[in-house]
This record gives structure tokens, C-alpha cells and sequence, in this order.
């Protein structure tokens, strides 16, 4: 019992001197930043349409990929851990952004085949709404 | 940067932690891998089933509301508000830490009041939300939006949104308890009894990653 807390505090102590107020400040502001700048463009793209949706997407990823790094970095401290420890970690988060990916891809396969081969589909998802009063009935609708 | 792992020691063979870490503390870290895998499987379920639909609702026309203004649409700024919160409240969780290393037990105490206070008001912020879109008739199998091209959505949308949000929210809410725990222990002396501050930055573990979650949940639901 008595030696498995002399570990803790050996451990406890060999951290003590990575702990700094100001790298968790500086985390902080770059985290808002790029939030900040991140709600920018969305509600400028949202006004004006000044870059395709598909390259705005990509800075958001890119953005919230660095938050997350940077969260798990210096808040979670994992950066000042053991390597081996580190590597425990990223590469399972490498295999996910791999999951990610594969199942992003499988998702658009499906929605063009999908498109390809059931056209009644395809012509159903181009029916807009209409928003009378009457019962919704859309143009082309069996009722 | 990352330590590397000092040579001529036996790290693996028994006797002493082989990454230099609490057992405590690695295992919670194992937890949290577990929970990002869960939270991962929901988020990309959440973008297979988006990617595979011909459209889907514009979260700038869903999410415009804001608490007190009334019918103004300023989309996007209530959960801005919501996501600088729920960061304030990892730094204050991250100081807390901070002040355990140096035993201040009534800093300790200070910094997890305002963690929990930050806590509480996401809580209240996501159920303002809730609400205000239940009333506008949205909800699991109810969806009132339509796709941003004008074809009728489907309640998938709801359907993800409400539960990924509403699991996330519940982790928020097991946090601020286990924090509120920390605190009590904090005030009764128990960690300076111990000796050390290290339940509280297991605690800040899994705070860190509740936002760390948001920050995914924020750009999944409200950016992309």
C-alpha cells in the first residue's frame, strides 16, 4: 500500500516544471482566433457566396483539426508526456481520420449511385416545397 | 515537446509506470480514447448520411436565434456565445490544475468555482436551444426546415442533431457533477491530505475533452 504513493508524487513532481500560465493563455487566444475568424467567413459566405462551400469546409476542418490539437496539446498537456505515450494516442487519431475519410467517400458513392440507378429518387429530392396553405401538395405527387 | 523516453531503464519490466504517468491519470486517458471513438462513430454516421443525401437544411437558417432579441436572426451567434463559454471554462479548469500543482487549495477552489459556472451556463445556453427550436416544431421524427436547394428535408437531421447534441450536453452535465465533487473534496482538505492535486487534473482530462468534443460537434452541425 505505502509504495504506490511515493510513485504519485514522483511523477507529480516531475511535472511541476512544464506548467505555464502563459502558454495556456497564448493556447487560449489563438483558439479564440481562429473561431473568430472561422465565424467570419461563415457569416461573410453566408451574405456574399465569395468562396465555393467545398473550399470553405476545408478551412474549417483544417481550423478545428488545430483547436483540437492545440486543446489536447497544451490544456490536456499531452505534449509534455512521454512520446510513447504521445504516439498511444495519435496514431489511433490517424486510423480515425482514416474512418473518416472512407466512410465520407462510401457516402458519396451512395448518393451517386443512388442518383444513377433510382431516378424516382433523384426527381423526388428536386420537388421543392411548396408553402401554400393548402395540404403541401407537390407538383408530380401521386395524391 | 514530447519527452523522449529516457534509455538505459527497464520501463516494461514491472515496478514503476512505463509512460511516467498515475495509473489514474493513463487510465483515464484510455477512457477518453474510448468516448472519442464514440463520439467519432456518431459524428461520422452524422456525415455519412449527410454526404449521401441530395440536400439538407442550412444551419445559417436553422441556428439564427439568439435569447432577448426577440425575432432578429443573427445567425450563428448564440452558439459563438456557447463555444467561447465552454473554452473560458477549460482555461479556468486548466489554472485550476495549475494551482493544484502549487497546493493553493483556495485557488484550486476559485478556479473550479468559475469551471462549474461555466459548465452551468452552457447547460443553460443548450437548453435555451432546445427549447426555442422544439418550439419552432423540431424535434426526434418532427423536422419543420427544408433543404437549403427547397426540397422537403428529412427528420435525420433532427434526428442527429438532437441526439449528438443531447449526448455531448449529457457529458457536460456529468463533468460539472464530477467537478462539483472536486470542489467539495477540494474545500474538505482531502487533496491536501493527500499530498497532491492529481483527481483534479483527471478531472481537467475529461473536462478538456467535453470541449474538445464541442469544438467538433460546433463545426459538424454549424460551420460545414
Amino acid at each position: 500500500m505505502d509504495h504506490s504513493h511515493a510513485p504519485e508524487k514522483e511523477l507529480h513532481h516531475g511535472e511541476e516544471h512544464s506548467f505555464s500560465t502563459k502558454a495556456i493563455w497564448r493556447t487560449f487566444w489563438i483558439l479564440l482566433i481562429i473561431t473568430v475568424v472561422e465565424l467570419i467567413l461563415a457569416i461573410w459566405y453566408y451574405e456574399t457566396d465569395f468562396l465555393p462551400k467545398h473550399f470553405l469546409n476545408g478551412i474549417f476542418v483544417i481550423g478545428t483539426l488545430a483547436k483540437a490539437f492545440f486543446i489536447v496539446a497544451e490544456f490536456m498537456h499531452l505534449k509534455y508526456e512521454l512520446k510513447n505515450l504521445v504516439m498511444t494516442i495519435a496514431i489511433p487519431a490517424m486510423l480515425f481520420i482514416w474512418f473518416l475519410g472512407a466512410f465520407l467517400w462510401d457516402g458519396t458513392s451512395y448518393r451517386h449511385l443512388r442518383n444513377e440507378y433510382d431516378r424516382n429518387h433523384l426527381e423526388k429530392s428536386k420537388v421543392k416545397v411548396v408553402k401554400e396553405k393548402e395540404e403541401g401538395k407537390k407538383p408530380g405527387s401521386m395524391e | 515537446m514530447a519527452q523522449p523516453v529516457p534509455a538505459g531503464q527497464k520501463w516494461w519490466s514491472g515496478g514503476k509506470s512505463p509512460f511516467n504517468l498515475e495509473y489514474g491519470k493513463l487510465m483515464m486517458w484510455y477512457f477518453l480514447m474510448s468516448d472519442a471513438f464514440t463520439f467519432g462513430a456518431f459524428l461520422i454516421s452524422y456525415g455519412t448520411i449527410r454526404i449521401s443525401s441530395n440536400s439538407w437544411p442550412d444551419p445559417n437558417e436553422v441556428f439564427r436565434s439568439f435569447p432577448v432579441v426577440g425575432q432578429m436572426h443573427i445567425p450563428l451567434a448564440f452558439v459563438s456565445l456557447m463555444t467561447f463559454i465552454l473554452i473560458m471554462s477549460s482555461v479556468t479548469m486548466v489554472l485550476a490544475v495549475g494551482a493544484g500543482h502549487q497546493n493553493d487549495r483556495k485557488a484550486v477552489m476559485k478556479w473550479m468555482i468559475f469551471t462549474i459556472l461555466g459548465g452551468l451556463a452552457f447547460l443553460g445556453c443548450q437548453a435555451w436551444e432546445w427549447t426555442h427550436l422544439r418550439g419552432e416544431g423540431a424535434w426526434w421524427g418532427m423536422n419543420p426546415f427544408m433543404n437549403i436547394d427547397g426540397s422537403q428535408s428529412s427528420t435525420n437531421f433532427t434526428n442527429f442533431f438532437f441526439t449528438i447534441t443531447g449526448f455531448h450536453g449529457f457529458h457536460v452535465l456529468s463533468g460539472v457533477v464530477i467537478n462539483i465533487i472536486m470542489l467539495i473534496m477540494t474545500w474538505k482538505g482531502v487533496f491536501d491530505q493527500k499530498g497532491h492535486y492529481l483527481m483534479i487534473e483527471k478531472a481537467g482530462l475529461y473536462w478538456h475533452f467535453v470541449d474538445l468534443v464541442w469544438v467538433f460537434v460546433f463545426t459538424c452541425f454549424y460551420l460545414l
